[in-house]
């Protein structure tokens, strides 16, 4: 197994500023928008940009997460049950500005069902997509994230792994793994 | 692990406690969907659930059917009174009919134990037991754990006491195996003639006295007097059954603790439970039918899940 570091701690950091910068000016007043992490990886990230956030814009803003499993397309088409995760969305969605977050984008698919279990606690005015990584070229839905922290090509063989330090690793960072078939 | 042990839910005896809390934690997520204002999820839409009922049910069959609604299933009901069983149709006959019609899953509620454990050897959909004659009901088993654990916040060491006709009571039975599963000391409380006579081999307690009962015990499931099970006379009238075995308001406000107190349903008022104590902020018999469609939907979705 090879890994190869795609982000570190500090490269990170500049992302994830930029990042925030790129949402502030989309969303100038901030009175209306709403940040949702995607369970279970994508609420890491979330709450570090939901904080950055709140940071640069001195405004509380609604943060949630929510669970896509009970809408995903591969339920009985594999082995075992997705694990569930807590959906938690105090606040109202109907009419809001959306901001989705999700550390990796790939195929695609996970997106569409948080779009579906969405729509479950009302219509969204807008809905954004943020990512921190986006695997180019492996999407199986035309499906596409407004923010990007960085883009790479990837094979299905590979994976890309994301370590934070809210999930309990020594430093924030973000690997390219390849699990070359034996 | 997010898979159940077993194809089907025949009875609490038959799954481990790790199934039990899989079950619970799958609960606590549909709780929550059944509480939004949108209440249902696409998760069953290519699945199909007959419920046959060769027995009367009103709650275990709407709580089944709305879980089954929930999750995006196709459903149809069957029961026993208007069918061809009427006929003359053996049980394996009916049940394979269903199935031609490409069903996946199906509900049963037989007045024989043992009908859905038969089923099971002989057929491919996933069976959940709604209820076999005195034998087992799993379904409300786990949703009376459930409730308790929602009121308690765990069962391990709690003490609990099921109170009234043990012998008939397939509510009784489950209950007693998920409650030793998940840890919980367990009483049985009835007159002697309602009370198995091999009960103590399932590790319970056996009580008397109701008053010492409730006294003991921190949650208190009362079961229904089963007169339509019952072929003799247990006990001289259901007048004399309530004066001793029946619990009121008064009962409840003598002892030193708040108790939990529970009713599988249907209550009979004013024999096994007073108005005044099966509408006090004790009970939480409501709350137990809300619990039961959330079990329910996962179940459903851990058995339809899991493929073959």
């Amino acid at each position: 197994m090879q890994k190869k570091l795609i982000l570190d701690s500090h490269l990170l950091d500049i992302t994830l500023n930029r990042l925030c910068h790129q949402i502030l000016e989309n969303h100038t007043s901030f009175e209306n928008t709403v940040v949702i992490g995607m369970q279970p990886r994508g609420i890491f990230l979330a709450n570090l940009i939901h904080k950055k956030l709140e940071l640069i814009t001195g405004k509380k803003i609604p943060f949630g997460h929510l669970d896509t499993t009970f809408h995903r397309d591969d339920f009985r088409r594999r082995e075992i049950p997705a694990k569930l995760s807590e959906t938690k969305i105090d606040f109202i969605i109907e009419g809001k500005n959306v901001l989705l977050i999700d550390d990796v984008l790939y195929t695609g698919r996970t997106v569409r069902a948080a779009l579906d279990a969405m729509i479950s606690f009302g219509r969204p005015a807008k809905v954004e997509l943020l990512v921190l990584v986006d695997r180019k070229y492996t999407r199986d839905l035309p499906i596409y994230a407004d923010y990007v922290g960085k883009y790479v090509h990837t094979l299905d063989t590979q994976r890309v792994l994301v370590e934070l330090e809210a999930q309990g690793h020594k430093q924030n960072k973000i690997w390219l793994i390849n699990n070359e078939k034996q | 692990m997010s898979k159940l042990s077993q194809r089907h839910l025949l009875g609490i005896k038959n799954i481990t406690r790790e199934d039990i809390e899989l079950i619970f934690e799958t609960a606590d997520n549909f709780k929550q969907v059944i509480n939004r204002p949108i209440k249902k999820v696409p998760s069953l839409r290519d699945v199909t659930i007959a419920n046959v009922f060769f027995e009367n049910s009103t709650r275990t069959r709407l709580s089944f059917e709305l879980a089954q609604k929930r999750l995006s299933a196709d459903v149809i009901n069957f029961s026993a009174s208007n069918s061809s069983v009427k006929k003359g149709e053996t049980l394996l006959d009916t049940v394979n009919n269903i199935l031609a019609m490409k069903v996946d899953m199906i509900v049963m509620r037989h007045a024989s134990a043992g009908a859905p454990h038969y089923l099971a050897k002989h057929i491919k959909a996933n069976i959940i037991n709604a209820g076999d004659g005195t034998h087992e009901h799993p379904t409300q088993a786990l949703l009376d754990a459930f409730s308790i654990r929602e009121k308690l916040g765990n069962l391990e060491g709690k003490k609990i006491a099921i109170i009234g006709d043990i012998l008939h009571s397939r509510v009784a039975l489950s209950n007693i195996f998920a409650l030793k599963k998940l840890g919980a000391q367990v009483m049985v409380c009835g007159p002697p003639t309602l009370l198995p006579k091999f009960i103590t081999s399932l590790g319970v307690i056996v009580e008397l006295d109701v008053k010492k009962a409730l006294e003991w015990c921190e949650v208190a499931n009362v079961l229904r007097i089963q007169l339509e099970r019952q072929q003799i006379k247990y006990f001289p009238s259901l007048r004399e059954y309530s004066i001793y075995y029946g619990i009121n308001k008064k009962m409840l406000a003598g002892l030193k603790k708040e108790i939990v107190l529970m009713h599988p349903g249907p209550i009979n008022r004013g024999v096994e439970l007073s108005s005044d104590a099966a509408d006090s902020t004790h009970s939480v018999i409501l709350d137990q039918v809300e619990n039961g469609v959330a079990i329910r939907m996962a179940v459903l979705y851990l058995l339809a899940g899991a493929t073959n």
